[in-house]
C-alpha cells in the first residue's frame, strides 16, 4: 500500500484504538479517582461484561441485534450488581486499605476467572455485531487531470467499528454529564476532593463508594459488551484492558475526564501511527516508551493537577 | 518469655533451612530450593516497597534482566557459569539504574504505571531479540553448563544449598539494611519524603539506592532461578510475575525481613495443596486470598510481629 | 462412549494423596513411597501435565479427554503388562514454572512411572531440563521441534505427533503447486511463529518459489488491520499462523481488509482449533487452505481408524463434542496423546518395564522403535520413529473450506517432511 493510504488506515484505526481505550479506562477513572484503590479486578468485570454478551447473545434468536441490546442493558446491570456485593462484603470491611485492597482483588481476580473457566469454558467466542458493513475508502491521486478520487487496495473500515467510536462519544458525555449535572454526581465529586470533608457533611461516603465502584464496573461491563463483537470473548481477556485502562487513566491525569480521552487519542494515534514506520513489535516498544515518557516527563499525567 | 536478637532470630532461622536440607523428603525439599530463590525476590522487591515505598509494578524486568543477564552469557558466549551470574548481576544493576533514573521521577500511582510500561518493554524486546533468546519458548542450559566452581547444580543437595546460600544473601542484606541508617532513612522517606528531604537527606539519591539494591537482588534471583533449575523464558518477565512479589510481600508482611519468606511459601503451598484437593484451585486460591485480607490485615508475620514486638525487624 | 469433564474423576488417586500432603505438608513421610516396590496388580502411573488453566486451557480440555478415552480403551484391553493404567492430572496453568513443579511432583510424590501429555512449547522446555535430571521419561505432544532440535534431553521423547518442522516443510510443495509463489507470511513474534519463518522460507525457496514479506506481529496485539497494508500488493499466497483467543479478530479484519479481493489464503489450523469454522466473521474463510495434523470433519473415505477413535473421545463428524455442538475440539493435535499412549505401552511391553528401574529400558524400547503403521493405536496415519532424534514423522493433511467445512485436498507423504538429523540422543548417557 502506498504511505499516504496506509496512513490514513493506521490514523483510523488508531482512532478505534482510541475509541476502545477511552470507553475501557472510563469506568476505571471513576473508581481510581473517587476512591483512590487499585483495584486489579477490574479488568474482570470487563471480561464478565463480554462473557455475558455472548451468553445474551446466544439466549436471543431472531436478528443480531436483538441479543446485542438486551446485553446492552442487561450485562451493565448484573455486572455492577455484582460489583457493589463485591464492595459491601469484602473492601468495606477492610476499610479501602490500598494494600489490602490489591491482595483481595488479586483473591477476587482468582475468584471469576475460575467461574468463568468452569461455567462458559475455555474457548473464545465470537458475538456477532448487530450490523457490520464493510465501506471501501476513497484516496485522492495528482493525476494529469487533477486530483482524482481512487479506492485503495485495502483502504476501508466497518460500520461497526464507526459505531464503537460513536458510543465511545456518547458513553463519555454520559458520564461526563453525570459527573457534572446531577447531585450524585456532585456528591461523588465532593467525595473524590475530600473524603473527610464529604463525610463531615453528611454525605454517607460509603454507600457513595459502594455506587461508583459498581458504577466503574457497569461502565466496564458496557465497554467490553460494544467491544466484543470487534474481538471476541474469552476467560483471560480482563488482562490487557486492566493494564490499559490504568496506564491510560494515570497519564490522563487521576480523576481527569478529558485527560482520559485525550490520552487514550494519544495512546491509540500513536500505536497505530508509529507501526507505520516499524515492524509491528518494534514499534509496539517504541510507542509504549513514548508513553511512559510522557509521563516521566509530567508526573501529574496530562491533565493533572500537580503535586497529588 | 524473653526477647530474641533479632539477628540471632534469623540466624536461627537460617540453621533450620539448613537442617531441613538434611531430613526433607524429596518433593518438599526440592519446592523449599524453589520458595528459597522465589523469596530472594521478594526480599528484593520488599526493600524498594516495604522499605523505601516504591510500588512497582515492573519487577519482573530485573528478575528477568538476571535470568537473560547469566542465560545468554552461557548462551551466546559459552561464558564460566560463575562469570555468568556476575552477568546477571550486572545487568539487574544497570536495568534499575535506568529505570531508576527515569522513573523516580515520579512518584505514587505514576512510578507505578511507569515500572509497568518499562517492564512491557523489556518483556517485548526479549521476544523481538527471538534470535538469541527464542522468544517466549525461551531455551534451555544445559546440565554441562551448570557446574559452578566444580559444583553440580543439578544435584538436588546442591541446589538447594545453593538456594539457601542466595537466600542468606538477600535475608542478610535486608537485615543489615534496616539496621543501617541508610535502610533507616529509607523508612523515614517512606514514612514522610518531605520531612526527610527538609532534614537534609538526598531522598532522590537515597531512592535510587534502594531501587539498584532492590533490582540487583531480584537479578540475582532471577540468575539463580535459571541456573538452578535450567531454564530461561520470557514468561518470567511478564506481568504477573511483577503482580507475584507484591503478592508475596503483601501476604508476608511488607516492611519485615523475614515476611517475604513466609508470603512466598505460603503462596506456593496454598496453589500446590488446592489444586490436590480440586482442578478448581484457583477458586480456593482466591478465597483464601480474600479472607487474609479480612482476618490478617497486617499480612502473616505483620499479625505475629504484633503477637510478639521485637522479634521481627 | 463419552469422556465428559468430571465424570471420570474417580480415576485419580489425587483426593487421597492430597489429604496425606495436606495433613502434614513438610514433615509427613512418603508412605507413597511404598509403591514403587509393588507387586504387579499395582497400577502403572502416568503423570499427566495438562493445560487446565491459562491460555493453554481450551487445548487442555481436548488433550484430557483424549487422554481420558485411550486409558480407558488401553485398560479395557488389559492394560500395560498385565497391570491396568491409572492418569494422575496435575494442572500446570500453561506456565514454565509450573510445568516443571509439576514434574518433580510427580516423580517425587506421586511417584509416577512417567510423565506425558504436554502441548505449549515453553511449557515443555521449561519442564524438561527437570525431567531428564529425575529421569524421569517425559513424552510430550507439543508438536514444538524442540525435542529434535537437540536442546532437550534423553529422556524427552515426541513418538505421537510430528514436529513443526517437518510439518511446514511438508507443506511447501503443495503451496508452491496449486496457490502460487509469491508468499507473503503473517505469524506471532515468538518463537513458534519464528520457527514457521525460517522453515517454510526455506522450503518454499526450495520449491522454486519465494517470500515477499515476513509480518510479525506482537503476541500482546488485539487489533491487526494497521497491519495489514505491509501486505505487498503482488502477494499470490498469504500464509497465516497465528495462536491465541485474539485470532478471531485476526481472520475477521483481514476479510474486512481484503474484501472481495484477496490473495489465495493457507493458514495453520492452530489459529483455529476449539474454534468452529462457522463462527461469525469466519465467513471470510471460504475457501481457503489448511494444514491439519488430522482432518478435523470426517471426510467422506474415513478410516474405521477414525471412525473409532472419534466415538471413544466423544467426537461427532464435524469435530465437535457428542453431547455440544459448539465445544469444538482440538482435533489436529489430540490425536497425539491417543498415539503416544499406545507408544509408551508398547515401549513398556517390548522393554519388560516392571518399576522405576526399568525407566532407562523403557527409553531404550521406545528410541529402537521405527514404522508405526495406521491402526488403532494410530488412527491419524502411518508413522516413522526416529531414536536417534526423538521425534516421529507422519502424514500431513491440506484441507480446503467449503460450504463452512473443512474438505481435505491432500496428503503429504512421510518423505516430504524428512530432514536431516540435528541431534543423536542415543549417545547421551541414561
Amino acid at each position: 500500500m502506498e504511505f499516504g493510504p496506509h496512513l490514513m488506515l493506521a490514523v483510523l484505526e488508531g482512532a478505534v484504538t482510541a475509541a476502545v481505550l477511552s470507553l475501557t479506562a472510563v469506568g476505571l477513572s471513576l473508581v481510581f479517582g473517587v476512591m483512590r484503590v487499585v483495584n486489579v479486578a477490574h479488568g474482570e468485570f470487563f471480561m464478565l461484561g463480554a462473557v455475558l454478551a455472548w451468553w445474551i447473545a446466544g439466549a436471543f434468536g431472531g436478528h443480531a441485534a436483538l441479543g446485542f441490546l438486551a446485553a446492552l442493558v442487561v450485562a451493565p446491570l448484573a455486572v455492577g450488581a455484582m460489583a457493589v456485593l463485591a464492595d459491601i462484603v469484602i473492601l468495606k470491611r477492610i476499610g479501602y486499605d490500598p494494600e489490602r485492597t490489591i491482595v483481595a482483588t488479586i483473591g477476587l481476580l482468582y475468584i471469576l476467572q475460575q467461574v468463568t473457566l468452569m461455567s462458559y469454558g475455555p474457548e473464545a467466542r465470537p458475538v456477532a455485531a448487530p450490523f457490520n458493513t464493510r465501506l471501501a475508502l476513497p484516496w485522492v491521486e495528482w493525476g494529469e487531470a487533477g486530483p482524482a478520487l481512487y479506492w485503495p487496495w485495502g483502504l476501508s473500515i466497518t460500520s461497526y467499528k464507526l459505531a464503537v467510536i460513536g458510543a465511545a462519544v456518547a458513553v463519555l458525555v454520559g458520564v461526563w454529564a453525570v459527573m457534572t449535572r446531577t447531585r450524585i454526581g456532585l456528591v461523588m465529586r465532593a467525595t473524590q476532593l475530600d473524603r473527610d470533608m464529604a463525610l463531615a457533611f453528611g454525605i454517607p461516603v460509603e454507600r457513595v463508594y459502594a455506587l461508583v465502584f459498581g458504577f466503574g464496573a457497569a461502565l466496564a461491563a458496557l465497554a467490553a459488551v460494544l467491544i466484543v463483537p470487534i474481538s471476541q470473548a474469552h476467560y483471560l481477556m480482563g488482562g490487557d484492558p486492566l493494564l490499559l485502562s490504568f496506564i491510560v487513566v494515570i497519564i490522563g491525569g487521576l480523576g481527569s475526564l478529558p485527560g482520559t480521552v485525550v490520552a487514550a487519542l494519544l495512546i491509540g494515534l500513536s500505536d497505530g501511527v508509529i507501526s507505520v514506520f516499524f515492524s509491528p513489535t518494534l514499534a509496539k516498544i517504541l510507542a509504549t516508551l513514548l508513553v511512559a515518557l510522557v509521563l516521566v516527563f509530567r508526573p501529574q499525567g496530562l491533565f493533572g493537577a500537580r503535586a497529588a | 518469655m524473653s526477647r530474641a536478637h533479632p539477628v540471632a532470630l534469623h540466624l536461627g532461622f537460617l540453621a533450620v533451612l539448613f537442617a531441613l536440607g538434611f531430613v526433607l523428603p524429596d518433593y518438599h525439599h526440592g519446592n523449599l530450593a524453589r520458595v528459597m530463590v522465589l523469596a530472594t525476590y521478594a526480599i528484593g522487591y520488599n526493600l524498594a516497597f516495604g522499605y523505601a515505598g516504591l510500588l512497582s509494578l515492573g519487577h519482573a524486568m530485573f528478575f528477568a534482566a538476571g535470568m537473560y543477564g547469566m542465560g545468554l552469557a552461557i548462551r551466546l558466549f559459552g561464558a564460566d557459569p560463575a562469570l555468568a551470574m556476575l552477568a546477571g548481576l550486572v545487568a539487574g544493576l544497570v536495568l534499575s539504574l535506568v529505570v531508576g533514573a527515569l522513573a523516580l521521577r515520579t512518584a505514587g500511582v505514576a512510578f507505578m504505571i511507569v515500572t509497568l510500561m518499562f517492564a512491557q518493554a523489556v518483556y517485548l524486546t526479549i521476544l523481538l531479540a527471538g534470535e538469541w533468546t527464542r522468544g517466549d519458548e525461551g531455551f534451555v542450559i544445559q546440565a554441562a553448563e551448570r557446574v559452578v566452581l566444580g559444583v553440580d547444580l543439578t544435584g538436588a543437595m546442591a541446589r538447594y544449598f545453593a538456594a539457601l546460600g542466595v537466600f542468606a544473601v538477600g535475608l542478610l542484606a535486608a537485615l543489615r539494611l534496616v539496621t543501617h541508617p541508610f535502610g533507616k532513612a529509607l523508612v523515614a522517606i517512606r514514612e514522610n519524603e518531605e520531612r526527610t528531604r527538609m532534614l537534609g537527606y538526598d531522598t532522590q539519591r537515597l531512592k535510587l539506592g534502594a531501587l539498584a539494591v532492590s533490582g540487583t537482588l531480584s537479578a540475582l534471583a532471577g540468575a539463580a532461578y535459571g541456573l538452578l533449575f535450567g531454564y530461561a523464558g520470557a514468561s518470567f518477565a511478564g506481568v504477573q510475575y511483577s503482580i507475584l512479589p507484591l503478592l508475596w510481600v503483601l501476604l508476608g508482611g511488607a516492611g519485615t525481613a523475614i515476611g517475604p519468606f513466609v508470603g512466598t511459601l505460603f503462596m506456593f503451598y496454598l496453589i500446590d495443596l488446592a489444586s490436590g484437593v480440586t482442578t478448581a484451585y484457583m477458586l480456593i486460591a482466591g478465597v483464601v486470598l480474600v479472607l487474609l485480607t479480612l482476618f490478617a490485615p497486617q499480612g502473616i508475620v505483620g499479625g505475629a510481629r504484633r503477637l510478639f514486638p521485637g522479634w521481627f525487624p | 462412549m463419552t469422556t465428559k469433564d468430571g465424570a471420570k474423576r474417580g480415576t485419580t488417586r489425587r483426593g487421597a494423596l492430597a489429604t496425606l500432603a495436606g495433613g502434614a505438608a513438610a514433615a509427613s513421610l512418603p508412605l507413597w513411597a511404598r509403591y514403587t516396590h509393588a507387586q504387579s496388580a499395582e497400577p502403572i502411573r502416568i503423570g499427566f501435565q495438562v493445560h487446565r488453566t491459562g491460555i493453554g486451557a481450551a487445548y487442555g480440555r481436548w488433550y484430557d479427554r483424549t487422554t481420558q478415552a485411550v486409558v480407558e480403551k488401553i485398560n479395557a484391553e488389559g492394560g500395560i503388562n498385565g497391570r491396568p493404567v491409572e492418569i494422575i492430572a496435575e494442572d500446570d496453568g500453561t506456565d514454565p514454572k509450573r510445568g516443571a513443579e509439576v514434574v518433580e511432583k510427580f516423580a517425587n510424590q506421586h511417584g509416577c512411572d512417567i510423565a506425558f501429555g504436554t502441548l505449549f512449547s515453553h511449557v515443555v522446555i521449561g519442564s524438561a531440563p527437570r525431567a531428564g535430571e529425575l529421569k524421569l521419561p517425559y513424552f510430550v505432544v507439543s508438536e514444538g521441534h524442540h525435542v529434535a532440535s537437540g536442546m532437550l534431553n534423553r529422556y524427552t521423547l515426541q513418538p505421537g505427533i510430528t514436529d513443526v518442522k517437518s510439518q511446514v516443510q511438508a507443506m511447501a510443495p503443495y503451496v508452491a503447486g496449486n496457490l502460487g509463489k509469491k508468499v507473503t507470511m503473517i505469524f506471532p513474534d515468538f518463537a513458534f511463529g519464528h520457527d514457521h519463518r525460517d522453515y517454510f522460507t526455506d522450503a518454499i525457496e526450495a520449491q522454486g518459489g519465494q517470500v515477499l514479506a515476513h509480518i510479525a506481529i506482537p503476541p500482546t496485539e488485539t487489533s491487526f488491520t494497521k497491519y495489514f497494508p505491509k501486505i505487498p500488493r503482488d502477494t499470490e499466497v498469504l500464509y497465516h499462523v497465528m495462536v491465541g483467543p485474539a485470532v478471531l479478530t485476526f481472520v475477521k479484519e483481514l476479510g474486512e481488509f481484503f474484501g472481495p479481493s484477496a490473495p489465495a489464503l493457507f493458514g495453520f489450523i492452530d489459529s483455529l482449533e476449539a474454534v468452529d469454522i462457522a463462527s461469525p466473521g469466519l465467513e471470510f474463510l471460504e475457501g481457503s487452505y489448511f494444514w491439519e495434523g488430522n482432518p478435523r470433519y470426517a471426510q467422506s473415505d474415513q478410516t474405521i481408524y477414525d471412525k473409532a477413535y472419534r466415538e471413544a473421545v466423544g467426537v461427532d463428524g464435524n469435530g465437535a463434542s457428542v453431547s455440544d455442538p459448539k465445544d469444538v475440539s482440538t482435533y489436529a493435535h489430540m490425536f497425539g496423546c491417543w498415539e503416544t499412549l499406545y507408544v509408551v505401552k508398547a515401549g513398556m511391553e517390548a522393554a519388560g518395564y516392571q518399576a522405576p528401574a526399568d525407566r532407562g529400558k523403557l527409553i531404550e524400547a521406545v528410541e529402537a522403535m521405527t514404522e508405526m503403521p495406521e491402526g488403532y493405536a494410530h488412527p491419524q496415519g502411518a508413522k516413522l520413529f526416529n531414536g536417534k532424534t526423538h521425534q516421529v514423522f507422519g502424514h500431513q493433511y491440506i484441507s480446503q473450506v467449503k460450504d463452512g467445512r473443512l474438505v481435505r485436498v491432500h496428503t503429504t507423504s512421510i518423505d516430504d517432511g524428512a530432514y536431516p538429523d540435528e541431534v543423536d540422543y542415543t549417545k547421551h548417557p541414561l
